[in-house]
């Protein structure tokens, strides 16, 4: 019953058998341990778990794993290059875009995915960009901060 | 070294949290790991006919399933307690899970362990439960009504508790003689708290040492320790272990304790394998302990010059299915007691029905029934101003208790031992350029009545609330089955480094940057000597948690009362060895000096050393620095302040958007700006979200309609604006640090202020109040109604 598939998760090639209506999100979290990505309302609302397939930012809860086969899947582990955390990680640091952590990885994929489309995003596009994604601890408020940081630092 | 208390360190919990290395209770997998999916009630009000777990027994990769007659025939105690008692208060028996009355939607009636996560869900389809559906009752008010459903039979109205607060012949007086009266009716609506992380327990049972470890969401291990081996699960307090790793938010939700840990820990001793539940959203939805929920009437009385005489309150609260872990405190003594927020109010007096609904149980959720006095409360303040002719800031300065008033004690039973209110107040109308605002709004009248412009709305919200929770004497007298004191203990290592073990637990609010700058600050020692350890069972001395804005004025001064014995110690053994008379040795920069000899010093690292090696010590000094500290708080804190919110409503539409927010907050003396303005500005997003969009609706029969976040509106970046905070600094005369709470000052000030606004907008139309959530609907139809 199970399905073969492959992927490319932060630059490594991975291969599993996977039952055709396993989440993607679970396939990152149970089988390859990749727990970086949180599961916060399993409906695409949260956006906890957003990855990049294939550079795009995409809700991993509302994805099937067999769907990305043949696909490259960036999570937050694998966001920081060489070592050097991505300038967004730095910036969430820098200004106390994070308390609790929880939708943190997905907040910074998906607003390191509207840096990619739009290096220079004026406020009102950041919050407009980050609208598929909950945050109950921080207000936003030092969370579009980071984002424009992050866009000047990387100017 | 400069002192780094007071500074914005940044934070040293983030570098795992923003690379996905932080491990939450969902993360964690040990070997052999089973799942648990729990059967829950589709019905609000059921009896329970029969219950066939054949098919889903029978459902490969199953492992077990168990129904509540299970649990209760193991001989646990099995029960869910509450730990707050009040006068009169009626307990009805809450099951760990039901065995033949279900009185929510989603109460747990059955539980498969399986294989994998998948397979629990699957199986916990096929458990079929026979219910004979009963009548259901939803709101606070209806259920007390003659002719409503009962939930208990010996629960006469559904009412659990009829308390009263407050000097009532004294309060009917002032209005009797008042030339002014307002009154107002509320709702506050119900919230369903929406910690990102759902809730989750991982189960480990040591078959070998009969040890049953439970890693789980919690703000307060100690407490869910506690509570299970009382109530619950009855396994001996020292063969229970409970951890908290990473937990993401909590805002109260976290502090209870809820059935479904109950069950994966009894769950684990069944099947002797680790088993681990994790709250879908929807599980989430319908089960977290929801917030608020309240109906009232409240009145003020007022003399011609515009000074408060009397106020008045009439509160239905509900309660829900059970009386949550400390839901019966929420409506009562952390509310009635604030009803004379930051003003000098001669009498009040508060009537508070606690209501039984077939709901999710009500319990304390970020600001705890302080959010609803300072929704009261500063409702009326606009209310009599509007009745007077008064501006609602000038109002409020006639009314406020002046700064040389204090310690001051309220009729709402509270000594507020500081404030100065006025300066926070004057500090946000300069900030908001209220007197042009004013002249701006009156401009745009005429052009909105027309459809031209859009509507503006200014709203002050000057609020009080009292945290630090906090006094355990004062709450044992008022129904706390606990003490509300913090533990800390401090061990500095042979070679200098520094462990603190705090009761406190925290959950996103930076309390191992905080701390470590409080140890560093105080001791003269660099933070990256200073390892912070917290939430678990096994590491740390009995601790109460961190809820109440309580850890830096509570846990902190803890750490400080401990810092202050190994100090002393040490000045013991520095004087022993500068052949110096104890009191001449002074405690600065990280060494022990004898005063007035420049040079004569030993530094703290070679005394604690000296203190390990022990090979010349004082006769009256044992080997070792480690000293532990139960702080007991002699009061609550009293943080205050004011905060303005600036609507613009479109009158053609009833659109709503949020212009501007100025938060002015004194809490204290500060210990980390950045860590602190972050609070604040969580606690805002989640008062606006209460004031413009969120609620739990639930329908007649009780179904939550609500149970989603596709149905339940969170705020949303787009939604909010970047808030203007500044402070004032009044310090807790009280404790050593002069800090008091920041947690939840946000989410108390916040829905008063957006509502004031928007009712403010909507004045021309003779608008008086709009119920929160003020959607755009409702301001729609009350203008056309108007």
């Amino acid at each position: 019953m199970g399905i073969r598939i492959r992927v490319e998760v932060n630059g490594q090639p991975r291969e599993s058998e996977v039952e055709p209506r396993l989440l993607l999100v679970h396939w990152l979290r149970d089988q390859l341990g990749l727990t970086g990505t949180n599961v916060g309302c399993e409906t695409s609302l949260c956006g906890a778990c957003t990855v990049w397939i294939d550079g795009k930012a995409v809700k991993s809860c509302t994805q099937l794993a067999v769907q990305v086969d043949g696909s490259a899947v960036r999570t937050i582990e694998g966001l920081a290059s060489n070592g050097q955390l991505h300038p967004l990680q730095e910036a969430f640091h820098q200004e106390h875009g994070l308390q609790c952590g929880f939708c943190t990885p997905g907040m910074i994929m998906a607003g390191a995915a509207l840096l990619q489309e739009n290096p220079h995003p004026t406020e009102d596009e950041v919050r407009n960009a980050l609208k598929g994604n909950i945050c109950r601890c921080t207000g936003y408020h030092n969370i579009v901060k980071a984002v424009r940081r992050a866009a000047q630092g990387g100017a | 070294m400069a002192n780094v208390i007071g500074t914005s360190v940044l934070r040293r919990e983030d570098s795992a949290l923003i690379t996905g290395k932080g491990k939450y209770t969902d993360d964690l997998q040990p070997a052999r790991m089973t799942w648990a999916g729990i059967v829950r009630s589709p019905y609000a009000h059921a009896r329970i006919r029969s219950i066939d777990t054949s098919k889903a027994r029978a459902h490969p990769g199953v492992v077990a399933v168990f129904t509540g007659k299970d649990i209760v025939d193991s001989g646990v105690p099995g029960v869910i307690p509450t730990a707050w008692l009040l006068p009169d208060m009626k307990t009805p028996t809450h099951r760990v899970m039901a065995i033949d009355t279900v009185r929510y939607v989603g109460e747990a009636v059955a539980v498969v362990v399986a294989e994998d996560r998948y397979t629990a869900r699957d199986a916990a389809e096929l458990v079929e439960v026979d219910y004979q559906p009963l009548a259901v009752t939803v709101d606070p008010e209806k259920a007390t009504e003659a002719g409503a459903p009962q939930l208990y039979e010996d629960v006469p109205n559904n009412v659990s508790f009829d308390w009263q607060w407050g000097d009532k012949s004294k309060t009917d007086e002032a209005f009797a003689g008042a030339a002014h009266k307002v009154a107002i009716r509320l709702r506050n609506n119900r919230l369903i708290p929406h910690a990102i992380e759902p809730r989750a327990t991982l189960a480990e049972y040591d078959d070998a040492k009969g040890e049953l470890t439970l890693t789980m969401t919690t703000q307060n291990p100690h407490v869910h320790r506690l509570l299970i081996t009382l109530a619950s699960l009855g396994i001996p307090e020292h063969k229970l272990r409970v951890k908290a790793p990473e937990v993401g938010g909590g805002f109260g939700s976290k502090i209870h304790h809820y059935a479904d840990e109950a069950i994966t820990g009894w769950c684990a001793l069944q099947v002797k394998r680790p088993v681990k539940w994790t709250a879908t959203r929807t599980e989430a939805n319908l089960t977290d302990a929801h917030g608020r929920d309240h109906v009232t009437l409240a009145e003020l009385a007022l003399d011609a010059g515009g000074k408060v005489l009397g106020l008045r309150v009439h509160t239905w609260a509900a309660m829900g299915a059970y009386l949550c872990t400390f839901a019966p405190a929420v409506p009562t003594i952390l509310y009635a007691t604030l009803l004379s927020g930051q003003y000098d109010i001669p009498a009040i007096h508060a009537r508070v029905l606690g209501v039984f609904t077939n709901t999710a149980p009500v319990d304390a959720y970020r600001g705890a029934g302080r959010p609803e006095a300072t929704f009261v409360v500063e409702r009326l303040m606009d209310r009599g101003a509007l009745e007077l002719g008064l501006d609602p800031a000038e109002l409020r300065r006639r009314n406020f208790i002046a700064a040389d008033r204090f310690p001051f004690q309220t009729a709402a039973g509270l000594l507020y031992d500081s404030g100065n209110y006025a300066p926070a107040l004057e500090k946000a109308l300069a900030m908001v350029g209220y007197d042009e605002l004013r002249r701006e709004q009156a401009r745009r009248v005429p052009g909105a009545r027309a459809g031209r412009e859009k509507l503006l709305g200014v709203g002050l919200s000057s609020y009080i609330e009292a945290c630090g929770l906090a006094p355990s004497q004062v709450a044992g007298a008022l129904g706390a089955q606990a003490g509300l004191w913090e533990s800390a203990k401090v061990r500095v290592h042979p070679t200098g480094v520094i462990t603190v073990y705090t009761g406190s637990s925290g959950h996103g609010q930076g309390h191992e940057t905080t701390f470590a700058q409080i140890v560093a600050g105080r001791l003269g020692v660099d933070m990256d000597k200073v390892e912070i350890v917290h939430g678990d069972t096994s590491q740390i001395q009995f601790g109460m948690g961190t809820y109440g804005s309580r850890s830096a004025a509570v846990g902190g001064s803890a750490i400080v009362a401990t810092l202050d014995k190994i100090i002393a110690k040490g000045k013991k053994i520095a004087a022993h060895l500068l052949e110096a008379a104890e009191e001449d040795i002074d405690f600065a920069d990280g060494a022990f000096k004898v005063k007035g000899v420049p040079g004569k010093e030993r530094a703290l690292g070679d005394v604690v050393l000296q203190s390990y090696l022990a090979h010349n010590l004082p006769a009256d000094v044992e080997p070792g620095m480690e000293m532990t500290t139960f702080y007991n708080p002699s009061n609550f804190v009293f943080p205050f302040g004011t905060h303005v919110a600036v609507v613009e409503i479109d009158p053609e539409t009833g659109e709503i958007e949020l212009l501007r927010y100025v938060a002015v907050d004194d809490v204290g003396n500060v210990i980390n700006p950045m860590i602190v303005d972050g609070q604040i500005h969580g606690g805002i997003a989640q008062g606006v979200g209460q004031a413009l969009w969120e609620q739990a609706v639930y329908d007649e029969a009780g179904q939550l309609l609500t149970g989603e976040m596709l149905d339940y509106a969170l705020p949303k970046a787009h939604n909010l604006v970047s808030y203007e905070t500044a402070r004032t600094v009044t310090p807790c005369p009280h404790n050593p640090l002069g800090v008091k709470g920041v947690g939840e000052a946000g989410a108390i000030a916040s829905p008063a202020a957006v509502i004031n606004a928007v009712v403010d907008a909507l004045s021309p139309y003779g608008i008086q109040h709009i119920d929160m959530p003020a959607t755009s609907e409702k301001i729609w139809r009350a203008i056309h109604s108007a």
